[in-house]
């Protein structure tokens, strides 16, 4: 196997609230491949985003070390941090507030090489947009348009062409077409699909649309309250969910289908809160199959098939 | 208390709305149709910018005028046209008759009010109840979609986006409308909580019977609640049919692009065949058919003229040029799935 573009090891983030620590993130760990996408998915509040940040040191973390390409990110100094970004880089979810609304199209992307001194010639950096501009799929003339004047689609790819141009290594996409509708968003995934091949890209891809998830990982991570849940391959995921909030997440989805409805698994109540979490299975008191165990201790993560980890008792 | 099992009848005619702004006139609406038979689930489903929403506003009168403006149709709700009723009458039917659940349930509560009182206002302004009534009501209302009646003092900022739009429900619900617009209902919502709300709705359904106009621009959600679909494209229908007819029998290149957009779990690694080019700017839409620009199949003829109604069956029918009838038994699109 290829040695591992990136690793997280019992990676945490804890936030004071004034009614106790909020969990964000507790204990997880995970390695990627180069030029492979991991999913990670889950609900709103199950701590998502916050690994995504965390991991580019955007937020720093309670605990846990992040290493990229063997490099301990926690132990850099500013500048050296500053270095490492140039191969990582975030793709946002809205692309109507992650750009500068008083800047065109291409002093946007120029920023970023601007900034870092990677093109220092102004000639050689506007080529290097327009190339950028071309690759991300836009038209020439959109690059002294302003971002009102775009609508979500042509924004997310102004939001792409920034992220890759200073040629990354490591994307983190966080949700990048869930503002999107459905027929842009298909462009927008085509394209980030198309850009991994050509600039050999790894991807960590967080969203809450399962069947994005599905279409676009080679690994994925399921997130509940700050916990990973569960781990596999896309492919054994959705073949052989092991999980309980695993298989009611996917049967959850609406399938745009009249034929072979599955049966359908309500899951009762909501999402708890992540403050001060109790000694016990996070997933507890909305599963179906909780006994006393899962009440009193925490289960821990264990691999229950090839490189399929899960985080149940009953497994 | 009476539950009678009715819904109403919808139909609306060639309706045209347009807005008046500065770059000249928007046309949201062109000539839209749509039927919904008494006590039937009908889906609309269209992307941002196609008029779905004002569609939904329309039928409740609530086009903002100006910069709106209904332009031609007729909005005939169980045999009346609303288009003839004075701002007084429609305030009586809004929330009575017909009932809305908007996308968001966090700007449609007032944050001000708890919930109990906002449910007890839509009874006592409708139905004359006395407050205690009204307060009675709510309680049952909420029970009905789940929340505990014991709940009812609290405000919006202490239930969660699931719960708040249980509540919209129980809201809309509280006078046994007999048609209900649903707008986007779980689009805000995480899936697991989308499944829930969207099981409310088919139960209340069962329990009341009301019509149902579902706006969404998920394919998925309309194959789980709906009998017929209608998909808007540039403010016009271009098909419609049962569920049946939409899933397995689609015609119109646009329906197929929906499709084919989606990511498809069955074979994960099947490449996703979007739509190309945008949605057409509603102040400038094209001569001919407004969906040519983005079609594979379009001719000259579809940029010089509109294309008309062509029937598969009785209830199914595409506005497209591909097809003649009487011979539309296949579909000319590639079919997914």
């Amino acid at each position: 196997m290829d040695k591992p573009i990136l690793r997280v090891e019992n990676l945490k983030k804890y936030y004071k609230t004034p009614r106790g620590m909020l969990h964000a993130v507790d204990d997880v760990s995970f390695t990627l491949a180069r030029g492979k996408t991991l999913g990670i998915v889950g609900e709103s509040g199950c701590g998502k985003s916050t690994i995504g940040r965390t991991i580019l040191r955007l937020v720093e973390p309670t605990e846990g070390k992040v290493y990229f390409e063997d490099k301990d990110l926690g132990s850099l100094t500013r500048r050296q941090l500053r270095k490492a970004r140039k191969h990582m880089q975030i793709i946002f979810q809205d692309p109507f507030s992650s750009i500068d609304p008083r800047t065109t199209v291409a002093e946007a992307i120029a920023e970023p090489i601007a900034i870092n001194h990677i093109i220092k010639d102004k000639k050689c950096r506007f080529s290097r947009v327009m190339e950028l501009i071309e690759l991300v799929g836009l038209d020439r003339r959109t690059m002294n348009s302003y971002p009102h004047e775009l609508d979500g689609g042509r924004r997310q790819r102004v939001g792409i062409a920034r992220a890759i141009a200073m040629d990354p290594k490591f994307i983190v996409c966080d949700e990048p077409v869930s503002a999107l509708d459905v027929s842009i968003q298909a462009q927008i995934l085509n394209l980030l699909d198309e850009l991994q091949e050509k600039l050999d890209l790894t991807y960590i891809f967080i969203t809450h649309d399962l069947s994005v998830v599905n279409h676009f990982s080679d690994d994925i991570v399921v997130m509940y309250l700050g916990r990973m849940v569960e781990k596999a391959s896309a492919e054994e995921l959705f073949a052989n969910p092991k999980h309980p909030y695993t298989q009611a997440l996917l049967s959850a989805i609406p399938i745009p289908s009249i034929h072979n409805r599955k049966k359908r698994i309500l899951l009762e109540g909501e999402i708890t809160s992540p403050i001060e979490p109790a000694n016990a299975c996070r997933f507890a008191g909305r599963c179906r199959y909780a006994d006393d165990i899962c009440r009193c201790s925490e289960p821990p993560l264990v691999e229950c098939g090839p490189e399929h980890f899960v985080s149940c008792f009953r497994v | 208390m009476t539950m009678d099992k009715s819904g109403a009848s919808l139909l609306i005619e060639n309706l045209s709305v347009d807005y008046k702004t500065y770059d000249g006139t928007a046309n949201a609406l062109n000539g839209f149709d749509l039927s919904i038979e008494a006590g039937k689930a009908h889906g609309l489903i269209g992307e941002t910018g196609a008029g779905k929403t004002t569609a939904a506003l329309a039928i409740m009168g609530l086009i903002a005028c100006p910069p709106g403006r209904i332009s031609s149709g007729s909005i005939i709700f169980d045999n009346v046209n609303l288009l003839d009723k004075s701002e007084k009458e429609m305030e009586r039917i809004r929330g009575k008759q017909i009932s809305m659940i908007f996308q968001d349930p966090m700007t449609s509560l007032n944050p001000v009010m708890s919930m109990e009182e906002q449910i007890a206002e839509v009874i006592s302004l409708h139905e004359g109840f006395s407050k205690i009534q009204s307060l009675n009501k709510a309680h049952e209302m909420l029970e009905i979609v789940g929340i505990p009646a014991s709940r009812g003092h609290e405000y919006p900022h202490q239930f969660s986006g699931g719960m708040k739009q249980r509540v919209v429900i129980a809201m809309a619900l509280a006078c046994n409308p007999q048609l209900l617009i649903a707008d986007e209902p779980t689009t805000a919502l995480d899936v697991t909580i989308q499944a829930q709300v969207l099981e409310k709705i088919k139960q209340v359904r069962q329990m009341y019977g009301m019509s149902l106009l579902m706006i969404t621009h998920d394919l998925g959600v309309v194959a789980e609640t709906c009998d017929e679909v209608s998909i808007i494209y540039a403010g016009r229908v271009v098909e419609h049919g049962t569920v049946e007819d939409i899933f397995d029998h689609n015609l119109h290149p646009y329906t197929q692009g929906l499709f084919d957009s989606l990511p498809n779990l069955k074979d994960r690694r099947a490449k996703l065949r979007p739509i190309k080019g945008l949605m057409p700017d509603p102040s400038n839409l094209p001569v001919g058919c407004s969906f040519c620009l983005r079609c594979n199949y379009a001719t000259e003829l579809c940029y010089k003229v509109k294309p008309e109604r062509k029937y598969r069956n009785e209830g199914h029918y595409v506005e497209c040029h591909l097809y003649e009838e009487p011979h539309i038994l296949e579909s000319k699109v590639r079919n997914h799935g």
